[in-house]
Parts: structure tokens; sequence; C-alpha cells
């Protein structure tokens, strides 16, 4: 039984990010009806803001301390942290030590203007045109987009450490009253799960409880009879796409300490959360986060020890195998739509 | 007797095959252009003088020259499928890298001649791509492009972990010492290499004409044989009436079914037809640098045939050809140039601006090719949703327009 929740505790995190990102292309795809293929590269952005900011705060001057040397004899320079300087040494430190969890409130203005920036310069154009156009222009943006961060950031992976009080790890067995040291699970994703779980109910919550999210639900039902209600649809799109965008930079944001941010990450990413709104059913937002967990907790399952030696290389294949199962014999997915991109 | 029969009436009804291998006018032009840019390649794709300034954008060195041609081939075949029927596949790289495993255990097996290792690739990623083809399509849309994806990328993982008897996992497959093909024998303490019939494939001819150097090269010419039949073919199912079922099945679905014509089962066909492709591309692959890794069927390989195909101009004949030049042009030639080139190129200007463009410039080249190549992919899907042929019609039609207008001023 440990076991079992061990590996569903481990399937957990990943879920977690693949249902956040699902649930954004899933937004996207769902309100304007474009499948964006730079999805990916958003939360890789996001996870590179978390680096932003935290080397903002920890941008220091030079100042030479009298009382220490070098090795050569020459008074010391000391790096002197401006944060430290301003908010005084304790304080400082530990903002500098919450860089990630701050970067959640740094993100989100940052990912909804590049949410709309994207939606009003690019993507509008391509209302009109086919499927096929508007997968390749994002593909062809999210290569921009990584290369980008390649070039400013380098290629290899910049790690960026949770705070330290989050970073240690759990008990978690003891919780379940199992005998101590039977479940130790990090921390950081635990705070992970309990974090996306939050952002989830959140948009669901909009969507289901504000006039807002209503008139939207009321657009991606009947886009055409809304406008005709004299309520003007497009921007109320335009702003979910700047919500799906930040639903992104934030998965990506808090995903940063598990793994280190580099370029590659988005088109990682992509493809399989692509899977999984595909297994979810394309313009079903329950069916991405489901399919999410579910992925999640299969691939964790799929790589315990037991499994692999007697199915060798089942782990990397499962998310695969899984999502030609489920295509094949249900054919819009788990929760799709009748009548949904099939053409 | 049987033979006399049957061609007979193949002859007959045709007077208008007196084109080109029964291709006619412009089809029959094009290719013959593509026949003479093929051969000349050697020579059109090193006009500059060696050691001069702009020695390094001539492209007419054997390996890219090669890969200009495999690839050609890969997109060639990818057009078939994507370009008539609009099934968008996004794992077409899992055929490319089958085949090159298939050419490579008949190198190791059988005989170190590239032509039976080339046959082979053919027919297991034919064999494969039926496989995948008969599941996937079951589906369309995007959901037909996840399928291909996961099957490309289930292919990828396996022969990277389990099947590493068979893919030589993450090292890859090359021709080992021990290894015993049954018809040609390794010398003691070499490194076998694929031949001929006994030519080496690396073998070459070199030509100077002044300061200029031309190379020839054995390998070069026997894909590019490949390619122009291969080529020659496209433009066949292109003009053939399967073809127009092909762009039946793209245009109405249901009509077909109407008719009482089964859309799949031509898609099917032209899916595993581009697959033969993809398998033939890989094979060359082999033939030209007898080693395969799984990298080679990774998704971004799959996505980068994708790019090929538009860029170029997805649904015409010189298309695909024209953006797997363009993309494995820039590959090569824009990804050589550094700073220090840069400086060169900037060395005319003030020390200030010479700086500020070396370090504009720098986003666009090295490392960052990848960069311009997004731009230039993001602005054709953009600007020119039928790729660089639509581009080139473009310009034509508007010098056309602009003589005419000239001529008879008053319409």
């Amino acid at each position: 039984m440990d076991q079992i929740i061990v590996q569903i505790l481990n399937g957990l995190d990943k879920g977690s990010a693949y249902a956040l990102i699902a649930l954004g292309l899933t937004l996207i795809f769902g309100t304007l009806g474009v499948v964006n293929f730079a999805h990916g590269a958003l939360f890789m952005m996001g996870a590179f803001c978390s680096v932003v900011l935290s080397r903002i705060l920890s941008s220091s001057y030079k100042v030479v301390d009298e009382s220490q040397t070098d090795f050569l004899g020459n008074p010391l320079q000391v790096d002197v942290f401006y944060v430290q300087d301003w908010f005084g040494d304790a304080a400082g430190a530990t903002i500098m030590d919450w860089a990630v969890p701050l970067a959640i409130l740094f993100s989100i203005p940052v990912m909804i203007f590049i949410g709309f920036a994207m939606e009003r310069g690019l993507i509008k154009h391509f209302y009109k045109r086919p499927h096929a156009d508007q997968i390749l222009v994002t593909f062809g943006l999210a290569i921009v987009l990584g290369e980008v961060i390649k070039y400013y950031f380098g290629a290899n992976p910049i790690q960026s450490p949770a705070p330290e009080a989050l970073s240690g790890r759990v008990d978690f067995g003891q919780w379940l009253g199992y005998g101590p040291n039977t479940i130790i699970y990090p921390m950081w994703r635990l705070v992970y799960f309990f974090f996306s779980a939050a952002i989830i109910a959140g948009v669901f919550a909009f969507l289901q409880f504000t006039t807002f999210g209503m008139v939207v639900r009321a657009g991606m039902a009947d886009r055409e009879t809304v406008g005709l209600l004299g309520i003007d649809i497009d921007k109320r799109f335009t702003f979910m796409f700047g919500l799906a965008a930040a639903v992104a930079g934030m998965a990506g944001v808090m995903y940063a300490p598990i793994v280190s941010p580099t370029y590659t990450m988005g088109m990682d990413w992509l493809v399989l959360s692509f899977v999984v709104v595909v297994v979810g059913g394309m313009g079903s937002l329950p069916g991405a986060v489901l399919a999410g967990f579910m992925l999640g907790i299969i691939e964790s399952f799929a790589s315990m020890p037991a499994v692999v030696d007697l199915l060798p290389g089942i782990n990397q294949i499962i998310i695969y195998l899984v999502a030609i199962v489920i295509l094949l014999t249900r054919p819009r997915g788990l929760m799709g739509r009748k009548g949904v991109m099939e053409d | 007797m049987t033979d006399q029969t049957t061609q007979t009436p193949l002859a007959k009804p045709a007077p208008a095959k007196s084109g080109l291998f029964g291709l006619e006018g412009k089809d029959a032009t094009l290719l013959l252009v593509v026949f003479a840019l093929v051969v000349f390649a050697p020579f059109i794709l090193n006009p500059f003088p060696e050691g001069s300034g702009m020695a390094q954008f001539n492209a007419g060195y054997p390996d890219l020259m090669q890969r200009f041609v495999i690839f050609g081939i890969f997109a060639i075949g990818f057009n078939i499928l994507f370009g008539l029927t609009g099934y968008l596949s996004f794992g077409h790289a899992a055929f490319l890298g089958v085949g090159s495993y298939a050419a490579m255990w008949s190198m190791k097996l059988f005989t170190l001649n590239v032509i039976p290792g080339i046959f082979f690739a053919i027919i297991v990623a034919g064999l494969f791509a039926a496989a995948v083809g008969y599941i996937s399509l079951r589906r369309s849309g995007i959901y037909f492009s996840i399928l291909t994806l996961a099957f490309a990328q289930m292919s990828y993982a396996l022969a990277y972990s389990v099947l590493t008897p068979l893919t030589g996992g993450e090292t890859g497959l090359q021709i080992k010492n021990t290894d015993n093909p049954l018809l040609s024998s390794i010398p003691e303490g070499e490194i076998g290499r694929a031949n001929l019939f006994g030519a080496q494939m690396g073998s070459s001819y070199e030509m100077s004409v002044g300061s200029w150097l031309f190379t020839f090269n054995l390998g070069y010419y026997i894909a590019a044989l490949f390619m122009l039949i291969a080529f020659y073919l496209s433009i066949r199912i292109f003009r053939s009436p399967f073809g127009m079922m092909l762009r039946a099945v793209k245009s109405n679905q249901q009509r077909m079914n109407y008719t009482g014509l089964t859309p799949k089962t031509y898609t099917l066909y032209a899916f595993i037809i581009s697959g033969m492709y993809a398998g033939l591309a890989g094979g060359l692959m082999v033939a030209m640098d007898t080693q395969v890794g799984p990298e080679r069927m990774f998704w971004t390989a799959s996505g980068e045939v994708v790019i090929m195909a538009i860029l170029g101009g997805a649904g015409t004949l010189i298309g695909p050809v024209l953006g797997a030049g363009a993309i494995k042009y820039m590959e090569n030639i824009l990804s050589k140039i550094n700073k220090d080139v840069l400086h060169q190129w900037f060395a005319f200007l003030p020390e200030g601006m010479e700086n500020v463009m070396v370090e504009v410039a720098n986003i666009f080249v090295g490392k960052q090719w990848h960069f311009t190549l997004g731009i230039v992919f993001m602005l054709v899907v953009i600007f020119l949703p039928g790729g660089l042929v639509e581009g080139a019609q473009r310009v034509t039609a508007r010098f056309r327009r602009k003589k005419s207008t000239s001529n008879t001023p008053a319409e």
C-alpha cells in the first residue's frame, strides 16, 4: 500500500505540471480555436522569470572591505547585495531565499503581457487560417522564443533553488498513520501540487462563478450568438489568452526548483502536454486536468523497478502507448466534444 | 508473349507520351532543370574562388551536397503525404531512422554494397509505415498528428533503451571489425565503409580551374541519381489519377465517400509511399556515412522535414527540394559564421558602429542559426503560405504584369 502511495505522490508533481500546461492549451483552444504550439515556450518563459528575478534580487555592488584581505594581501572586495542594503541583512537574505515564490508575483504581469502581445501581434491574424497554419506559425514562434532564451541565458540548465524552509523532506507516511520513514517526499513537490491544485481550482471558479467567466463560457459554446448580444467577445478571449499564458508561466516558475530551466524545456514539455490535451479531449477543460494527473501517475507507476524489470523500457513509452490506446478506443479523447478538430 | 500483350495497350493510348519519360510540357522542363541543377551542382554551389573572403558561402563540398539531395528525397516523400492529402504527420523521422537501421544491418550481415542496403531500407521503412499508417489513419486532423508523433517518439525511446541489441542504443551502430558480412570481408585493421561494387562512397575527383576547386563525389552522384528518380516518380504521382484521388482526400472526403471511393485506402498508400521515400533517404544517409544513431528519429527531426516542406511550398513539385536545400544551407553555412568573421565583414565601418553591427548580426548566425530559421519560417507561414515557390511565382507575375502593362497601356 505504501508503495502505491509513493508512486501516486511521485506522479503528482509531473501530473500537476502536465495539467497546468494542458489547461492553458485547452483554454486557448476552447476560446480562440487556436492550436498553440508555443505554449511550452510560455512554460519555459515562466521558469526563466524565476531565474531573472533571482538574478535581479541578488544584484550587488562591490565594496572594499579593509578588515579582510585576499590571498595576495590586498584589501578584499566584498559583494554587497542591494536588497540587503535596503531591507537590512536578515530580511534581505530572506527575500533572496524566497526568490522563486516571489517570482510568481513577478511572472503574472510579465506573462499576461507576453500573452497579450502574442495574441494581438500574431495569433489574431490566424483565426481564419487552417489549423495547420496555426500549428506551424506557433511552432516557429516556439523556436524563436527558445533561441532568444538561449542567447541571453546560455544553453546550460540554470539552477534556481527553492527557499530553505520549503526545500526539505516531509515524512508523509506519518501523516497517514504509517511508521516513520516509510514515505519520504520532497517538501517542494508537495507545495507544487497544492499550488497547482489552487490554480486549477481558481481557473474553474473564475469560469464558473464570475460574470466574466460566464460570458467566456457562453462564448466558447456559441461565439456568434454572444457577439450578437452586443458583447465584445474578442476582448474577453484576448484576456483568456493572457490568463492561459499566466497559468503556463506560473507552472513554469514553480517548476524551476524541480528541474533546472533550459531553453529546450519548452519543446520537451510541449510534446507531452499536447499528448495530454489530446488524451483528455480537445476543448475539454476537466478532461485536460484529468488526463494530466492520470498520465503523470501512470508514468510514475511505469517507472517502478518491478514494472521496468518486467517490461524493460516501458517507462519511456508509457505515455505514448496510453495515448495511442485511448485515441483508438475513444476517438475524441477522454472527455472530448463531438466534431472538434476532426478535419 | 505476355510481355508484349501487356505492353501494347499501355503504349497505344498515350500519344502525349512524346515528351520526356511520359512527362509533358512544363513537367518535362522542370525535370530537365532539376537534372541540370543536380548534375552541375558542384559548379553551381561553388561560385566563389578558394581562399577568398566569400569562400565560406560555398556549399559545393561533398558532405553538404549529399545532405541536400538526401533531405530533398525525404521532403519530396513527406510532400506526397502532406502536400496532396493534407495529413500532417509529425513522426516522419521514424521511417528515416528505421530505414537507416535496416540499411546498416544489411551492411553488417549481408554485404557492404550500398544497393541491397538501400533496397532493404525502402522495404523495411515501407512495412513499418504500413503498420503505423494503418493505425494512425483511423483518426484525422490533429489526432492523426499526435498518433504519428507518439509512434515516432516510441520508436526513438525504444531505440535508445530496450532495443539496444538491435540499434546500438546511445552509441548507435557502426561497422566493426568483428562484423562478418556474408558477401564482402572487411580488411584487417580497416574501418568498414559502404561501397558500390568496390567503389568507395567518399572517393572524389577534384578539378581546379584557376583558383576555383570543384569536387565531384561518387556518393553525391549516387544519391543524386536516386533523388532524380524519386523526383520523377513524384511528378508521375502528382499527375496520375492516384494523385487526383489524394487531392480529393484533402478537399472533400465526404464527397469521396459518396462516390463510392474509400479515402482511407488512398491515404494509406500515400502514407506508405512517403514512408518508403523516408526509408530511401535513411538508407542513403547510411550509405554516405556508415553509422546511425537514435537521435535521427527524435521528433525535432520530424519537425525539420515539416519546416522544409512548408518553407519550400507544400503541395508543389519543386518546393520541398528547395526547402530542404535552403534549410541545410542555412544549417551548414550560417552556423559556421562567428564573431571574427563578422568583424572582418564590418571592418569598413567606424569602430563603434562595427561593434554594434557585429553584436546585432551575431544574434542571427553561429549557434543562433535556429533563431534565423524560426524567423524565416514564421515570415513564410504568415506572408507566403505557398512557400518559396509562391514567392517566386509572385515575383515573376509582377514582372510579367509590368511588361504587359507597358506593352498595352490601355487595358
